[in-house]
């Protein structure tokens, strides 16, 4: 037992370093274990990249760190989820995601994309460019709880405005939330978008909020 | 020395252009449509914003080419249209440019992550940068305003490219944003290492553009002074856009902007102009905020 949760605090700190070779390792040693994978997620991965996010909001790492941790995540996670959804764990919930048309920036989005990933939400990327028509098919074919919906420039984010009317005149039941570098609180409050988050694990709060889960203790 | 260089180590405050991508969607340019094929098929309306900006007071425009790179125009089908766009843009600005008065050549990022984050090698990336560089000097421009850099190692390498590509001035300005480890752009550079690490390189202008405003900018210009002796050039969003009645509206007015301008030149900012959101009317009130001053 005790050797286990050796492993498991290796591996949440090899997702926080970013070292991507060691998070396959250690993940693989605890499947050999027997450790169940969804526990490997709960108890390493998702604490290594609990303190990825808090160490994002407040600035003590950036962009560049963020995205060699997700990568570690990402590999560990494609271990995984076979066995996951051969356990048939239940997700968080269904979020569909895009970088909106005209706009081609997706850094910010696949971080958000892969942060609630990791927290257990079924992400549906549209990846960039994403008109109308793709949200409303993407919200009929995967019938999400949330919309979540990027833009880098600040000529692109109006088109957010665009995809929130159709959603309403279509009576689509999805909540929408909107983030990106010009992006204010103020802005998504104006075109009326239900949520707004500043970064990608504000974004995964956010998301719990919107569908009703109840937050993990984020420590730091 | 370039007529340019000479111009800037003047005494006084030189005045720039404000933004070109919010006037292009005053004028009907739609969201997912390439706004440096403009250059080629509505130059009239590229001709009259660069007008705009010169009747308002400013003594350099900016070509319509911040994203005319192959990888970005790759987006719209247009990688190969590269040299095309940045020739045209810099000759329509040229064409409207005033006896006396300049064109720089604007250079965004490349859009696409370096090696080892993203796939592009940093070979291709300069490159890249070289195509476009060459072709802005074909076109004619006075100096190349690389801008908008966010990762140093980008920045590096466009620098570095037009260094070795032309015979042009270079002006780099990086997006800062405060937070609680000060200054620093989203890539986490802080102003020491970018000025640092750009300083080197023989740059002739360094500053900042884009960003939250011109709030921060204030405190940009402060911590740039006290480490270089470079002229340094500011281009500040007219604050983000909120949503009013219908249309996105910058909460930065001209009238707003005024004390923060002047601030901003009494802490030592040489080179001044606006980013997103910025009109010809920002920079008419900058122009009477030079005038004062003298």
């Amino acid at each position: 037992m005790h050797e286990i949760e050796e492993l498991l605090k290796q591996l949440a700190q090899r997702i926080i370093d970013g070292k991507k070779d060691d998070a396959i390792s250690l993940t693989n040693r605890l499947l050999e274990l027997n450790y169940p994978p969804k526990k490997i997620l709960d108890d390493g991965l998702l604490p290594g990249m609990d303190v990825v996010g808090v160490r994002f909001r407040d600035n003590i790492i950036f962009v560049p760190q963020v995205l060699i941790s997700a990568r570690a995540m990402k590999s560990s996670l494609a271990i995984l989820e076979p066995l996951l959804s051969e356990a048939k764990i239940e997700g968080a919930g269904t979020v569909v995601i895009g970088t909106v048309k005209g706009d081609i920036h997706d850094i910010g989005k696949n971080i958000v994309a892969m942060m609630l990933r990791s927290n257990g939400f079924k992400v549906i990327d549209l990846g960039i460019d994403t008109s109308i028509e793709k949200f409303v098919d993407a919200i009929h074919r995967e019938n999400p709880q949330i919309i979540g919906m990027s833009a880098l420039l600040t000529t692109t984010m109006v088109y957010m405005k665009l995809v929130i009317e159709r959603i309403k005149q279509d009576s689509l039941p999805v909540k929408v939330m909107i983030g990106g570098a010009p992006i204010s609180r103020n802005f998504a409050d104006q075109i009326g978008a239900d949520a707004y988050a500043k970064n990608a694990s504000e974004a995964v709060m956010v998301a719990r909020e919107l569908i009703g889960i109840k937050d993990r203790n984020l420590h730091e | 020395m370039s007529k340019f260089l000479n111009e800037i180590k003047k005494p006084g405050i030189f005045l720039c252009d404000g933004a070109m991508g919010t006037e292009l969607q005053k004028r009907g340019l739609a969201v997912g449509v390439c706004p440096e094929e403009y250059n080629v098929s509505s130059p009239k309306i590229i001709k009259e914003i660069h007008q705009d900006y010169f009747n308002a007071g400013a003594r350099l425009v900016e070509t319509n080419t911040f994203g005319a790179n192959s990888l970005r125009l790759k987006f719209y089908g247009f990688e190969n249209r590269v040299r095309e766009f940045n020739i045209a843009g810099a000759l329509l600005a040229r064409e409207v440019c005033p006896i006396n008065s300049f064109v720089a050549g604007s250079i965004g990022p490349l859009g696409e992550m370096i090696e080892p984050l993203g796939e592009i090698s940093v070979q291709h990336a300069y490159n890249v940068f070289a195509e476009q560089i060459k072709a802005l000097q074909e076109g004619g421009v006075d100096v190349l305003f690389i801008e908008t850099m966010m990762a140093l190692d980008e920045a590096v390498i466009a620098v570095k490219s037009a260094k070795e590509n032309s015979n042009l001035p270079v002006s780099i300005t990086m997006t800062f944003e405060l937070g609680k480890a000060g200054l620093r752009t989203p890539w986490g550079v802080d102003i020491k290492t970018a000025l640092d690490a750009l300083s080197q390189l023989g740059v002739d202008i360094i500053g900042a553009n884009c960003g939250r405003g011109f709030d921060e900018m204030i405190e940009v210009v402060k911590e740039m002074k006290s480490l270089t002796e470079l002229p340094i050039l500011v281009q500040a969003n007219a604050g983000l856009p909120e949503w009013v009645d219908g249309v996105s509206v910058y909460t930065e007015t001209p009238e707003v902007i005024a004390p923060k301008v002047e601030k901003i030149i009494s802490l030592g900012a040489k080179l001044i102009g606006g980013c997103c959101g910025t009109t010809p009317a920002h920079i008419k009130k900058m122009n009477e905020v030079i005038s004062n001053l003298r």
